[in-house]
Parts: C-alpha cells; structure tokens; sequence
C-alpha cells in the first residue's frame, strides 16, 4: 500500500532529475568554477577571479614566451617540445629512452635560471586513490632528482601528484593504463 | 521474546521509497537497493500512524524503508487490521503473531495548536506482549524525515542492540562530465545537497568528529590542496597548501587537528596539523611512501599505508613512543585502512590477482575476511556504529557507491543516475 513501484519510482527520479537540471544553477555553492586551461592572455593576474581560490601560493604565471617562433619549448623539432616520461606498472624507475629527454629540460634550466616548471605525476586508474597521489608524486620526484643531478636548481621546480584523478587516456586496458602512468613537464607561464 | 530471527538465502528487497521527490534533489541523488543478503531478519509490523496520511511525508513509510534497507527486518505487511491500532492499548497481539510479526510499531500524528504535530509512537513485542519503547516528539512537519528516521534509530536499537545510523549523513563525490560534486546526503540519500562544485577532481572528502565540517581535497588549483569547509555556512578554508602535494586528510578524535600527507620536504610522508592550518608536525621519516593515515578512536595510534617493506602494506604507529608494527601480511597490495569505531579493529582494500576487494581484519586475532566481490572496489568508509561499510565499486565503467554489513551478508547498491559516484565518507552519529 505504501511503495509505489519500482519503475513508478524511476520515472519519478527521472522528472526530479529534470527539474532539478533546470534549477541546478541557483542551488549548488559554487566555490571554483574555473576553465582549467584559458589563460593565454598576457594579464598579470594568474588566477581566474572566482569565489574560493584565496591562499594558492606557487605557480605564479610569469609573462613570456608568448609566441612558438624561436621558443625551443614549442619547436617540435627540439627535445625540449617532449614532455612526457613514461613509467611501468607500480614502478617509478625511469626508463633509459627518457634520459635525453630529463637532460634536455635540466639544461635548460641550468642555462635559463628564470624559468619554471612543474613535473606533475600521474598513476593509472587501478589501486587506492591517495596511495596513487603518493605513487605519482614519487614518479615526479625521481625526474626532478635526476634533472637536479644535469644541473637544475631546486628552486626551479616543484613536483606535484594528480593520482589517477586526470588519465590522458581514459580507457581501462592497458594500452590506456600505460598512458596514463606518466609524468608530465609544464613551464611555468604555459 | 523476540523469536529468533528467519533465515533468507537470498533476500532481494527493492527499497523503494514512498516519497513524492522533491524539486530541488540534485542529479546525484542516491537510490539504495538491497541486492542480496540475508542473514537473520526480524519480522516487524509497522502499522501506518494514525492521521499521517493528512501530510505530504509518510512517517511509517520512511522508517519502513530505512528497517528494510538494513537487511536485519522483514516487513510484515499490516493490510486488512481493522480498526488500525493507533495507541499500545489498542494492539490485540494475536492479530500480529498470527501474521509471523515477532514486533509491532503504532502510533500517531496529531496536529498542535501553533502548527506543529505531535507524533507518538509504541514498539511492542508481539511475542511477549509487552511495549519495548514509547515516545513522543512535537515537531513542525518540516521536520517529518528526521523524526522517522530517529524513530526507526529507536527500533533498531531496541530490536539488534546497536546504534541505529539512519539519522546520519554520508558525503560522496560525483562526476558528471566534466564537473565534480562534493554532496552530502542523508543516510538513505535523500536531501542531497552540493556543498563544492569544481571543473577539477575532489577526492578524500572526510567528516570531522561533530559532523560541522568537512576536510576534502581538491586539484583546482593544479595541485592537490587540502580544503575545510563549514557544512553551516559554505565558509572553506585552505587547511594545508604547502609546495608540492598535500593530500590524504584524516581528522584526529577530538576534532582538535588533522593528519596529512604532504611531500613539502621530499617524499610523501605524514604530518599532524591543527584544524586551522597552523602548528604543522612532521609524524615520522621515512624513504618510503607514508600516507593514508586514520586515527583509532582513542586517539592513541595511526593505521597508514607505506611501501617501506617493499610493497604497500597497512601499518600501526603508536604516538606515544613512536613505534611501528606491520598490520598486513597476507598479498602484495593492501591499502586504504580505516578502523572500526570500537577500534577492535580495521577495514582496508586488498588487492587479489587482478581485483580490488574491501576485507576486515581483527586487531586481537589477526584474522582477515574479504567482505565484497567487485572488480574494482575501494574508498570503504564504516558506519558510526560499526554495522556497514560503504564504499565505492567500479568495474571500469561509471562508479557506484555500495555497502556491505561487517559480516558479509547484507548487500546494498547506491545509484546516481547519471552521474559518476565515488569517494563515500560516512558522518558520525548526531549529538
């Protein structure tokens, strides 16, 4: 007497699905609602204004390198345009093939002692979600410690984890899973 | 007494909830549905409330609802008692045992004066005819989904003898498409309300001990930063933003300060910070991956999941004098430790072969059972009474979030339609 049916029910989720998808722009807090990549232009402010992000520290864009002409990070021709180290399952060794490339991008730092970067290291999607922060940070500390070795300062860089949370490849074989175990090189001001 | 409870092979109960679906319910509300189970259940008459049926929300049907959901009642339908017994006097036992009902619940709902009801209630035992509880609430009709669910606490506590948690509220994160969502929903997900929304992942989000706020993490900025917010106001606050990672939140017992994972000095290690952000502490130093730490309910010690030994493997470090003791033995992949709140002992996800599976350990006999079967299953987070673990279950496709009783036998699965659900954290009990 008291329990609709099943699909009554379902069909009632779906109605309240309905309205709510209308009503949903005046009902969630928004607290960042930031478009991850736009921010090409030149302005001096680095962070999109928006409620909630006060107290970010680190990764102040600096203006330069606007254009790809004569910018050896943007060549495709030049290492320095490789950003990618690939790792293997549960493992944070680097790889022989990705030596020039770590050596490369030491260089430049050791050579243009203004410049930036954040490794960001990633894990595939299998496994616990903070172990995999932790996996990923490793991945991204060991780059940083041989880039550390061909001559980049310490205060050059910052080595960061995003887990598994942001796969570049979000299949689930391992084709995608090799992908996506892998840091990432990004200058600051990208 | 209550005759010992029916055995159920396989129980396949839907819960299907007898409300009309508010307006405002977000996308990723939960439906829960019991999908096997069994066990031993109790037979329970829960006659409709005596001038209920004048308001929008069924007092006996949410507390029906939430009894069945747990896996321990079976409903036994009241149809066809006529006059329905309103007050403890008016139950002619017979009627009920005749109908296998081993307990019956009868009450009602009386408007005030000022607007307000007054909703009374009886639980009596049929078999040995006698009233087990009896209360009275005045409340405004606002209130109506809380009463119930404080009156199906009651029963179960009186029926099972633990802690009902059917006034409680859970936390999860949802995806869809591009946006993630931090909700927090009653127990039986209803009234899910967004408190975060980010264009980034979320992840870890943890209650702390009053149930005010919520610690969680967030790569809005790039990097993982640890957030506290107020459920009261919105109000969020940076806890830990230090170079590097910072991630793995878990609130101390007396809600006083946290336990992190930072990688400001090199390396994922743990550290102690006030709930405030300030007076950060390193915990311990070690070359290996230190993180995912939870605090046993005294307060005394830390589960934590470290590759120190090779592979990762759950851990115990005792605060008084430093020490560690390895916890997990078994396989090469255990993780995601959380104790049980009578810290007699921890839940945690091993892996097995290719699967991910939650399993419970006893501190005293070091014995280890795996609770679920999924593929992918992780993230457990346990009830405040200790009764059911909700965790996260995918299986490559779009996350569910699922609960399994701490004796393997109740079953649940928790849908958003839609949308993508992960990260579950189960608040404490209300004060």
């Amino acid at each position: 007497m008291h329990q609709p049916s099943h699909r009554n029910f379902r069909f009632m989720l779906w109605a309240g699905f309905a309205i709510a998808a209308l009503l949903a722009g005046c009902q969630t807090t928004q607290t960042s609602d930031k478009a991850p990549v736009e921010e090409r232009t030149p302005s001096t402010g680095a962070t999109t204004p928006g409620a909630g992000t006060a107290g970010t520290t680190g990764s102040a864009v600096t203006g330069s390198a606007t254009g790809t002409q004569g910018n050896p990070l943007r060549d495709p021709r030049n290492v320095l345009s490789k950003r990618s180290v690939y790792f293997d399952y549960d493992s944070y060794a680097v790889k022989d093939e990705f030596k020039p490339l770590i050596e490369a991008h030491a260089k430049y730092l050791q050579t243009t002692r203004t410049a930036r970067m954040t490794i960001q290291g990633n894990a595939d999607e299998r496994g616990s979600r903070e172990y995999n922060i932790a996996l990923g940070q490793r991945r991204a500390e060991t780059v940083k410690r041989m880039m550390l070795l061909y001559g980049a300062t310490d205060t050059q860089i910052e080595t960061v984890s995003f887990g598994k949370e942001k796969p570049k490849n979000p299949g689930h074989d391992e084709g995608a899973w090799a992908e996506n175990r892998r840091d990432d090189v990004v200058y600051a001001g990208e | 007494m209550i005759r010992p409870p029916r055995f159920f092979a396989t129980l396949v109960w839907v819960a299907a909830l007898a409300l009309a679906l508010a307006s405002t319910a977000p996308r990723a509300q939960l439906t829960i549905e019991i999908i096997g189970g069994g066990g031993t259940t109790v037979p329970i008459a829960i006659v409709p409330f005596a001038g209920e049926a004048n308001y929008p929300y069924p007092l006996t049907g949410i507390i029906g609802a939430d009894l069945a959901r747990s896996g321990l009642f079976k409903l036994i339908d009241p149809a066809g008692v006529n006059p329905r017994p309103a007050r403890a006097e008016d139950v002619r036992f017979g009627e009920w045992t005749a109908r296998g009902a081993d307990a019956v619940v009868v009450g009602s709902v009386t408007p005030q004066s000022d607007g307000r009801v007054e909703v009374r209630f009886f639980l009596l035992d049929a078999v040995k005819q006698t009233q087990l509880a009896g209360f009275s609430y005045v409340v405004a009709p606002s209130q109506f989904r809380p009463t119930a669910h404080k009156i199906a606490d009651i029963i179960y506590e009186k029926l099972t003898g633990d802690a009902g948690v059917f006034s409680t509220r859970i936390a999860y994160i949802a995806k869809q498409g591009p946006r993630y969502e931090l909700l927090v929903a009653e127990a039986d997900g209803y009234n899910a309300q967004v408190i975060v929304t980010s264009n980034e992942p979320l992840l870890s989000p943890v209650w702390s001990p009053d149930g005010m706020r919520i610690a969680y993490v967030s790569l809005e900025n790039k990097k993982p930063i640890i957030y506290v917010q107020s459920l009261a106001t919105g109000q969020r606050q940076v806890l830990a933003n230090f170079r590097g990672s910072n991630s793995a939140p878990a609130w101390a017992p007396d809600g006083s300060r946290l336990a992190v994972t930072l990688s400001r000095d090199g390396g994922s290690q743990l550290y102690l910070i006030n709930a405030d952000g300030s007076g950060v502490q390193r915990l311990m130093s070690s070359a290996a991956i230190d993180t995912e730490a939870n605090f046993a309910p005294d307060g005394k010690s830390i589960l934590f999941t470290s590759d120190r030994g090779g592979s990762p493997q759950i851990y115990r470090l005792t605060l008084g004098n430093g020490a560690v003791e390895r916890m997990t033995f078994e396989g090469s992949y255990n993780v995601s430790p959380r104790h049980l709140p009578d810290g007699k002992g921890f839940v945690f996800v091993r892996r097995d072969g290719g699967r991910f599976n939650v399993a419970i350990e006893d501190f005293a006999t070091r014995q280890v059972q795996v609770l679920t079967q999924g593929t992918i299953d992780e993230s457990p987070s346990v009830a405040p009474n200790g009764k059911l673990i909700l965790y996260a279950s995918g299986n490559g496709g779009r996350g569910i979030l699922a609960a399994v009783s701490s004796d393997g036998r109740v079953k649940q699965r928790l849908t958003a339609a839609a949308s993508d659900v992960r990260e579950p954290a189960w608040g404490p009990l209300p004060k």
